[in-house]
């Protein structure tokens, strides 16, 4: 049992040790820099395979659970815990950072040793977002994870990176700001700030909250993660972010940051606020319809490739809110399907645009045309990833938005209906910027000689495209894993009267906890 | 009444440190060897920390002093400050050319003041520890007598400073015609409505608040920090703040009369401090003058917890626990950040303190590395981020307000944390992400190995407070630190 309660611990904190590995290094031995964290990230998504088998499929409430008292007053605990949904959201990043290494071994020209390391420490921030079961626990991974994408925005983004960086910073922090008073008044209330024990107190209907405070608690939360999503109108600092970001800046800000601000939806809002969530979940919709159908038109006119590929993040993630919001448990599996599909298309769109980038430094659709004759490879794999990121089906992008749009239609056809849209505009605005990109004459003499993609930058695709066709296909895999954690979040989600009607009591939680939900019962 | 050998105990430190402040001075003749003083005078710093020990808790001289645990956690802090400072200096002393044993006595003889303000339990037991700190601070920041800067600083610490104590003096005569005593423990239970009593408590709040810098009293601080040489900017950022902060507690803790009279006293002066240092340091183009008005909004942060101790005093027992604990937590490791903090730019400062300005650290992440590793360190620590001792000092703040139901101050205190993250973040992006421009370098060579010493250390506290403040939390929470007039 020691690998058990110890696996989570080492998967978070391995990246950091690798990045004090990276530290030791001499500044100028590049090769041995860029080989090193490449063996980390390697070795840290094969260690993120480890806690699967914890998970068996149709398994509910967390696993691998580590315990341990931090900080006595205020009560901190070093609470970790995985289950279905947080477990292959952290697949993603340890995937896509070896990838992002990969992607920018040539790309990255100066100060590539704190490069690496903030991509590292990323990765740990990211990691110990998913993993938190302690609510401040949670916050400070939140707020650690901005300051190495910061950096990598600012130090190597492209012409207008300090402004980038600036806006990045300030719209997530101000997002951070109300997260910490919401969590602060939590723990007023409750004495913890353990997300399982406050979770038992709402569950039991301990935590008596009058209407307008968990209106109130529930949107110091959202809004935090919907910037962070992000969901329109607070979504004006991703396009800027993401074109002034280095290619796997992007790939990390697109594959997983965004998912941190769903999966927060997911595992605390829903959970904690069932109610203020219900009356909000309408006016959410719309917002998320907005974002759909805004994100995908505003791609459409972008004469920049990488902020086309940006709006189309707003796009897709707005089906994911949409899914949440649906309450239904297809909608649900559909918004996690989503994530993860988004994370690695819209990565391997980032990567795409980056490769050509490398060869012409500019992202202006203009400049390009015709570059299927000279690099037929790229040509393909760039449609390949078109056509999964606008939802073929049998690939990646089909199976999340057909489940959102199914569970949406359950409740509310005409969500479904204007979400549907968003799937014809993803095709329109992706197939148009291929076909101007990729197909027609060769405007510009530059284009004629462009070299196709290496060895390296092949296989770093193939691995995606491998990655779009398994999420495409064999679904079942992840479906099942964490439909009960889906499962366990609706039951959790429903309103107070649903409870009451005598909804089951979720699993009872492992001893230690018990006793500590006991103590915190106790008068305070 | 003849002093005993526990009352000498009970004020060794103070002793310890003006001894060798004296020591010192007599061995400047015969001692030409600037790092020998500095030895010496770290030496007497940390001897005069660890006497200590031999106090024994109780009131000495007559009750003219308290000697318990709260003067206990001061007394060590304020003589850790020294340490550093002292051994910071050694390089600053050695490119501005100054002379050593004069500097380290007068740092020791402030910090002898800062003790005796500490353990003060008598109002002219603090006046003289008051004055103690306060003149020798004086010298301290003319120090740089060719500069004008400097200069001014002193002229403009001194003139305003006078008045200051004045003010002070002049409560205390006021309270001794009302109540016959200056003894903290005979005021204690006095009869408030008296307005004698509240014209002496309002004059003694207004010279204390001087010296802490709370707005509107807090004019002089950016001249004078920017003026004085910056080992000395540390030491006042953190020795006599946190000195003045223990009498300022310990008055409102124990005297039932101003407990509650300065409650809204506090509350205001806190809303206003915080302001006028944020608002202040956003438009500073000068990093030790940003710093400084930086130090102001954190003494506006330090009077929203004096006002949540103000607001829960009335609880009986140990109501007010969290909010002393919240107190004590933030001087300590605004102190050792503000130390570490300056100590950086006393080194990158240059000879004459050239190169200070921000556009002056454009491209620091490459140029030095590890002292713009440092800075960002202790200026998001300044700002609060977790992991670093800011945050919890930060917290705990905000959890004393929100119990003893200050929601508005608690929220002016976010929005002021907002305001701050502005100006720390952007020296932090001048530093990384800005390329230098300068035509001639930065002719500091980096940092000098006692200054990276006294970095590192300063480093090391901030990440441990802000990674396991338990053991500090242990000491801050405990039942022995309530003061009262028992």
């Amino acid at each position: 049992m020691v690998v058990s309660s110890t696996i989570l611990s080492i998967l978070l904190f391995f990246p950091l040790f690798g990045a004090a590995a990276i530290l030791v290094l001499r500044g100028d031995d590049h090769i041995w820099i860029r080989r090193l964290s490449l063996t980390v990230g390697i070795a840290e998504f094969l260690l993120s395979f480890l806690p699967v088998w914890a998970i068996s499929p149709g398994a509910t409430g967390f696993k691998l659970e580590v315990f341990a008292p931090w900080i006595s007053s205020p009560r901190i605990n070093y609470h970790l815990g995985v289950d279905g949904i947080s477990i292959f959201l952290i697949h993603l990043i340890t995937l896509l950072t070896p990838i992002g290494i990969l992607a920018s071994w040539n790309d990255i020209k100066h100060r590539i040793k704190e490069f690496h390391i903030m991509l590292l420490l990323l990765e740990t921030g990211v990691i110990g977002v998913f993993l938190s079961l302690d609510l401040f626990l949670f916050f400070l991974f939140w707020e650690f994870q901005l300051i190495p994408l910061a950096f990598l925005i600012g130090i190597w983004g492209h012409e207008r990176r300090l402004y980038a960086a600036i806006k990045f910073l300030l719209y997530t922090m101000a997002g951070s700001a109300f997260l910490i008073v919401g969590i602060i008044w939590l723990y007023n209330q409750t004495g913890s700030f353990d997300f399982v024990v406050i979770q038992q107190f709402v569950q039991r209907g301990q935590l008596v909250l009058s209407p307008r405070a968990e209106m109130l608690l529930f949107l110091s939360f959202f809004v935090a993660f919907a910037i962070k999503v992000p969901l329109f109108p607070l979504h004006t600092w991703l396009p800027d972010a993401h074109t002034e970001a280095p290619t796997a800046g992007s790939v990390d800000l697109a594959g997983v940051l965004l998912k941190t601000g769903a999966y927060g939806i997911m595992r605390f809002c829903l959970p904690l606020f069932p109610d203020a969530s219900h009356r909000a979940a309408p006016y959410i919709a719309v917002l998320a319809i907005i974002s759909i159908i805004y994100g995908a038109l505003v791609s459409m006119i972008q004469p920049n490739l990488k902020r086309l590929v940006a709006y189309s993040s707003v796009s897709h993630m707005g089906f994911a809110i949409l899914g949440i919001f649906s309450f239904t448990l297809i909608g649900m599996q559909g918004a996690v399907y989503v994530m993860l599909a988004h994370g690695i298309s819209t990565g391997a769109l980032f990567l795409l645009v980056g490769m050509l980038y490398e060869r012409r430094h500019t992202f202006e659709i203009a400049e390009f045309g015709g570059l299927a004759t000279p690099m037929p490879k790229y040509a393909a794999f760039f449609l390949f990833t078109v056509l999964a990121s606008l939802g073929l089906p049998l690939m990646n992008g089909f199976v999340g938005e057909f489940l959102v749009l199914l569970g949406t239609y359950q409740v509310h056809w005409q969500w479904a209906t204007w979400g549907a849209t968003g799937v014809i505009l993803s095709a329109c605005y992706l197939l148009w910027a291929y076909q101007r990109v990729l197909f027609g004459d060769i405007t510009h003499d530059k284009n004629r000689t462009l070299p196709d993609v290496n060895n390296r930058e092949k296989w770093v695709m193939v691995i995606m495209c491998f990655m779009m066709v398994w999420l495409g296909v064999h679904t079942r895999f992840f479906t099942r894993r964490y439909e009960g954690s889906c499962q366990t979040i609706l039951q959790q989600a429903s309103p107070n009267l649903m409870r009451e009607a005598g909804a089951p009591v979720e699993a009872s939680p492992p001893g230690k906890l018990a006793e500590n939900s006991m103590e915190r019962l106790a008068p305070r | 009444m003849v002093p005993g050998l526990t009352d000498i105990y009970r004020a060794l430190p103070e002793m310890v440190w003006c001894v060798s402040g004296v020591i010192l001075m007599l061995l400047q003749p015969f001692l030409k060897n600037r790092q020998m003083l500095t030895f010496l005078a770290m030496v007497g710093a940390a001897i005069g920390t660890l006497s200590t020990f031999f106090g024994i808790p109780g009131s000495g001289f007559s009750g003219l002093i308290q000697f318990d645990t709260y003067s206990l956690f001061f007394h060590w802090l304020v003589g850790l400050i020294a340490f550093l400072v002292i051994l910071a200096s050694d390089s600053y002393l050695a490119r501005e050319n100054l002379e050593g044993a004069e500097f380290y006595a007068l740092i020791l003889f402030a910090t002898a003041g800062m003790g005796v303000l500490s353990s003060a339990q008598e109002l002219l037991t603090a006046f003289i520890g008051l004055e103690m700190s306060s003149i020798s601070s004086y010298v301290l920041a003319g120090y740089r007598r060719d500069s004008i800067k400097a200069t001014e600083a002193a002229l403009k610490y001194f003139l305003l400073g006078s008045f200051a104590t004045a003010f002070f003096l002049y409560g205390i005569a006021l309270i001794y015609g009302v109540t016959g005593s200056t003894n903290l423990a005979v005021l204690a239970n006095t009869d408030p409505s008296s307005p004698y009593l509240r014209i002496g408590l309002t004059l003694i709040l207004v010279g204390l608040g001087f010296k802490v810098a709370a707005a509107p009293f807090q004019i002089w601080t950016p001249d004078v920090y920017e003026g004085a040489p910056t080992p000395v900017t540390a030491l006042f950022s953190a020795g006599p703040k946190a000195a003045t902060f223990a009498l300022l507690l310990r008055i409102s803790a124990t005297v039932n009369a101003a407990t509650s009279y300065w409650f809204w006293a506090f509350w205001i002066l806190a809303a206003l401090t915080m302001f006028a240092g944020n608002l202040g340091a956003m438009v500073q183009d000068n990093v030790k003058r940003l710093l400084a008005y930086s130090s102001i909004a954190h003494a506006g942060y330090v009077l929203v917890a004096l006002a949540a101790v103000s607001g829960m005093k009335p609880d009986p027992d140990t109501g007010a626990i969290p909010a002393y604990a919240a107190v004590l937590y933030y001087l300590a490791s605004y102190a050792f950040v503000s130390v570490g903090a300056f100590t950086v730019l006393s080194d990158l400062g240059g000879r004459g303190e050239r190169y200070l300005k921000t556009e002056d650290f454009a491209g620091l992440g490459t140029r030095q590395p590890f002292a713009a590793a440092m800075m960002a360190l202790f200026l998001l620590s300044f700002l609060g981020l977790p992991i670093t001792a800011g945050f919890f000092g930060k917290l705990y703040i905000f959890k004393a307000a929100v119990k003893s139901n200050l929601i508005w101050l608690a929220i002016l205190m976010a929005v002021n944390s907002v305001l701050g993250a502005y100006y720390y973040l952007k020296v932090i992006i001048v530093m990384y992400m800005r390329e230098y421009k300068g035509t001639e370098p930065a002719d500091s060579g980096g940092l000098s190995a006692t200054a990276a010493m006294v970095v590192s250390v300063a480093a090391l506290i901030t990440l441990y407070l802000g990674l396991a403040p338990n053991h500090i939390l242990g000491i801050v929470l405990s039942q022995n630190l309530i003061l009262s007039s028992r």
